[in-house]
């Protein structure tokens, strides 16, 4: 397997120009596109204030050195103080935000996923048939959903009118659990705090399915062409040919070989992951980072929003890496 | 001796938009055991198609229409999909015409054989591997390269994998669709005398569906040969390749270069193949015969038995025998 | 003999396939272009069509659907029917907008970057794909709270994170046909490298462009209301549909359901009608994407 180590270490290497072009893009948009010192004072402040921002954010230097003091910071996992609040460091208010939105995340995509796979795949084995073109609808609809406003209405039936389930938040006052990895669910369940954890899986069953439904159309999508096309193979029909149950063609041979391009494609769709996820939050009153965003942006809160631009980038880069391991790993043909 | 497979007026028809296409239209023929039949027919005249039925593995919108086929005396067109799983692959076996793509490229070549062995019989893993390793060996694979994956072979190599799945479960008919007809020649040969050896040890019926009449005449004992949807002869090897009496038969040894007549004069067919979507009322043949009557254009000829075990679906030889 | 190389039961497939019956798909691009129409027409004749003004109080406040006002009114007594009728202004110029700006950007990056290569190209593209492998939503976010509300910016905010993906594909089109034929036959006849550029690479890049800007104008209809959503479109009173849906948002729990319910989905219509066209051409176009 030395070569695979060999594809993981190039691999790393290629991502590290992509970080450095995003860290630049989000330089430039905060510095460039607009004016920080209005963003955040508005336009008529007073001189001295303003100067007082600047040097407190140290926009007085030439933009070269502003440049480099920044990838420099960053480099020493420094993403600086925030502007309200206490002026905590932007580095802790993110850590305290980002374990909802990997609970929201992860229970969305896996949902998502779910979905989509059996939905794509009963489309797929009913070609041109009813199933097919109900589930392509399926596909292309939810794709078009706009995420508020397909958690208002859950909110409306399922907390409003039904009563069954919170509209927000993320647990029931004073019921979290003890924190180890900041997942309520997963922490509930740890230190065996059922109470906790009732509450935790009401809080995201319907932000979880808002985020997961319109996920899922890209997947059923996804799952339909590539298994269609995989089906198609020779392989499939040999496979056939020497009696193999319709079970074991479809998922054993199919549907793995399927799975591929289908995880190639997880890599551009965590974008969307994230994207839907801030959507969420928000709509949901969800902790997250999403929240998070919105509200300093409300304030403007200028370096913790630097901060969590520069934590997506991260994120993004890293979920794309690991993506292209995992597919390494699975497909042989990619390793030598 | 008895009859392996017989096929009694088969008709596979598919149905598009465009029309019905009668891949196959009223195939008549049997064979015996451990006989092999080379399967010839130009791209289109539905041999593939045929020696698909046999599995009942005609892709969709295809569809048997008619007619049966006797398979150690039951009827498959009648089994379920059930109890055809339980032939294909142990009973009837098919080689593919691409070994690059008949194997799955995420198994290793191990896995298949213990697949479709653990498929059909009630073994351990163990059982399973120790199985794949000897048939591995008896199709000229070194065991060490078992545990490798289909993307790491060579075509040769593979097509090798592909008979030995093929002979796992020792069937009583293996189907080689082209099998060889993507190697190189080198190879072709190579193949075509592994597949001489396995077949005398095994005992296996063989149907060898080709285009390729020189290389069929390598391995087969008869020759059915197939124009558009139907067989127009069908005779034992040697007399076949002696007396081709068909129109068509004829014209096809023509155009076929051969190494033992210096001077043959290389011709070829003229006209193209019949649409079988609306194919010729009469003979199918008939537009593109010299020696096309007027009888011919009206009536579809019979398959005629100008003597024992040797058939021609022509007129003339009606006449003949009148 | 003749040389064969398919087998008949492959050729039938392949027959099959290109034969299929579409109408299904001739379906979805038609329905999606009477929705798009008769949004744009909404849009042009809103002051015909809405009874009310949309930015006035007409009635009182939070009115359930009834006679006079069909879909109720917002928290401020205005007409909802009024301001969804003018929101589609807001939507559809702000789309249109969006998708003209990146697409003419998108596609004489992707031309210019494509055509000349080595250092240039490689820093452009590496500068696209992040950009296009970034959540979009979130750098529109940032752009558009940098730019300030408006139309106009909010249009560029949105247009930058669809840049790429014009660019992409022209890009790899430019790449593939640079070294085909007639260009090279072009240039072997001694044209410039702009004539080569603008008259022979660029009708055939553009012939691929319209799926991809439906598609696109779906995802613009999204990041527009996504953006109005949390405040950053247009600046009030504006009719906007995502803002809207947002003031509707508060009133939720006291089962006020009107205000939110229909500006969103309008949003969802709009964004269907973008979806079903774009996948409807696309595939009466390409007929293998079919599979």
């Amino acid at each position: 397997m030395a070569s695979l180590k060999v594809y993981i270490v190039r691999r790393v290497l290629l991502a590290i120009p992509m970080i450095f072009i995003l860290l630049s893009i989000v330089f430039l948009i905060m510095r460039v596109a607009g004016d920080p010192v209005s963003a955040i004072l508005g336009g008529h402040a007073p001189q001295e204030q303003i100067e007082q921002i600047k040097q407190q954010l140290g926009l007085n230097k030439p933009i070269i050195f502003q440049f480099f003091g920044y990838i420099g910071q960053l480099l020493r996992g420094n993403l600086g103080r925030s502007l309200i609040w206490g002026q905590r460091p932007v580095v802790n208010e993110i850590w305290d935000h980002f374990p909802a939105t990997l609970e929201l995340s992860i229970s969305a995509f896996l949902i998502s996923i779910i979905i989509g796979i059996f939905t794509g795949t009963v489309a797929a084995t009913h070609r041109n048939r009813f199933l097919d073109h109900t589930f392509r609808l399926y596909g292309i609809i939810t794709y078009g959903l706009f995420i508020p406003w397909i958690g208002i209405m859950l909110q409306l039936l399922f907390g409003v009118y039904l009563g069954l389930l919170p509209i927000g938040g993320r647990i029931g006052t004073l019921m979290e659990p003890k924190s180890i990895t900041g997942l309520y669910v997963l922490d509930s369940l740890l230190t065996l705090n059922f109470d906790s954890l009732v509450s935790a899986i009401k809080h995201l069953i319907l932000p979880s399915v808002t985020l997961g439904v319109y996920l899922s159309g890209i997947y059923t999508r996804l799952t339909r062409t590539h298994l269609m096309e995989t089906l198609e193979k020779d392989f499939i029909k040999a496979a056939r040919a020497r009696g193999l149950s319709e079970r074991a063609v479809i998922y054993k041979h199919g549907l793995k070989n399927a799975f591929i391009p289908i995880l190639t494609m997880m890599g551009l769709q965590f974008a969307l992951l994230l994207v839907g996820a801030v959507l969420t939050e928000i709509t949901f009153s969800w902790p997250g980072m999403g929240t998070l965003l919105f509200e300093r942006i409300t304030y403007r809160d200028f370096t913790t929003v630097q901060g969590i631009i520069v934590f997506f980038a991260l994120i993004v880069v890293t979920v794309n890496l690991l993506v292209d391991i995992i597919y390494a790993y699975i497909d042989p043909r990619i390793r030598y | 001796m008895e009859a392996l497979l017989r096929i009694k007026n088969l008709k596979v028809y598919y149905y598009l938009r465009e029309g019905v296409v009668k891949a196959v239209d009223g195939v008549n023929f049997s064979m015996r055991k451990g006989e092999t039949v080379g399967l010839v027919g130009e791209s289109g005249s539905g041999k593939s198609t045929l020696g698909l039925s046999i599995l009942k593995l005609v892709p969709s919108p295809g569809k048997i229409v008619d007619g049966q086929i006797l398979f150690d005396s039951k009827d498959i067109t009648k089994l379920d999909n059930k109890k055809m799983r339980m032939i294909r692959g142990k009973q009837v076996s098919m080689v593919f015409q691409d070994p690059m793509t008949s194997l799955n490229p995420l198994m290793r070549i191990e896995d298949h054989l213990t697949e479709t062995i653990k498929t059909h019989q009630k073994v351990t893993q163990e059982e399973a591997k120790e199985k794949a390793a000897l048939l591995l060996g008896e199709v000229g694979i070194p065991p060490e390269r078992a545990k490798d994956y289909p993307h790491q072979f060579s075509g040769g190599m593979r097509q090798r994998v592909g008979i030995a799945l093929a002979i796992a479960l020792n069937p009583d008919l293996l189907i080689a669709d082209e099998f060889t007809s993507s190697l190189d020649v080198i190879v072709q040969f190579q193949i075509l005398n592994l597949m001489k050896k396995l077949k005398a040890s095994y005992n296996m019926g063989m149907i060898f569906i080709s285009h390729d009449i020189s290389l069929v005449s390598e391995i087969a004992d008869k020759i059915a040969l197939m124009y558009a949807g139907q067989i127009v002869e069908f005779a034992p090897a040697d007399a076949f390749f002696e007396e081709h009496l068909h129109p068509y038969s004829e014209a096809l040894l023509n155009s076929v270069p051969n190494v033992q007549l210096s001077d043959q004069k290389l011709s070829y067919i003229p006209g193209m193949p019949p649409d079988l979507v609306n194919p010729p009322k009469g003979c199918r043949f008939y537009p593109r015969c010299p020696y096309a009557k007027d009888l011919c254009r009206e009536k579809e000829p019979p398959l005629i038995e100008v003597k024992p075990d040797y058939m021609v679906k022509c007129f003339r030889y009606d006449e003949k025998r009148s | 003999m003749v040389e064969i190389k398919y087998s008949p039961s492959k050729f039938i497939v392949s027959k099959l396939k290109s034969i299929c019956p579409r109408k299904g798909t001739e379906y979805f691009a038609l329905i999606g272009f009477i929705i798009i129409l008769s949004i744009i027409l909404m849009a042009i004749f809103a002051p015909f069509i809405a009874p009310y003004n949309p930015i006035k109080k007409v009635g009182g406040i939070l009115e359930e659907p009834n006679g006079r006002f069909i879909l109720g009114t917002d928290g401020l007594g205005r007409d909802i029917f009024s301001r969804i009728i003018f929101g589609a202004r807001t939507a559809i110029s702000v789309t249109f907008l969006a998708v003209i700006i990146s697409l003419s950007f998108g596609v004489l990056l992707g031309l210019l970057s494509g055509y000349i290569g080595g250092k240039f190209d490689s820093i452009f593209s590496l500068v696209m794909d992040a950009i296009y492998s970034f959540p979009g939503l979130i750098l529109a976010i940032v752009l558009s709270a940098m730019l300030g509300p408006g139309i106009l910016n909010t249009a560029i905010a949105i247009a930058v994170i669809y840049t790429p993906t014009y660019f992409r594909m022209v890009r790899g089109l430019v790449l593939s046909l640079k070294e085909s034929l007639f260009v090279e036959a072009a240039r072997a006849i001694g044209a410039k490298d702009r004539t080569i550029v603008f008259k022979y690479i660029f009708p055939n890049v553009i012939s691929s462009v319209p799926i991809v800007l439906s598609l696109n104008a779906a995802d613009a209809v999204l990041t527009l209301a996504a953006l109005s959503f949390l405040g950053l479109g247009l600046p009030a009173p504006t009719p906007d549909w995502g803002f809207d849906l947002k003031a509707g948002h508060a009133y939720l729990a006291s089962k006020i359901w009107w205000p939110s319910t229909f500006p969103g989905l309008m949003i969802v219509i709009l964004t269907l009608g973008f979806s079903l066209l774009g996948e409807g051409i696309n595939e009466i176009l390409t007929p293998e994407l079919r599979r």
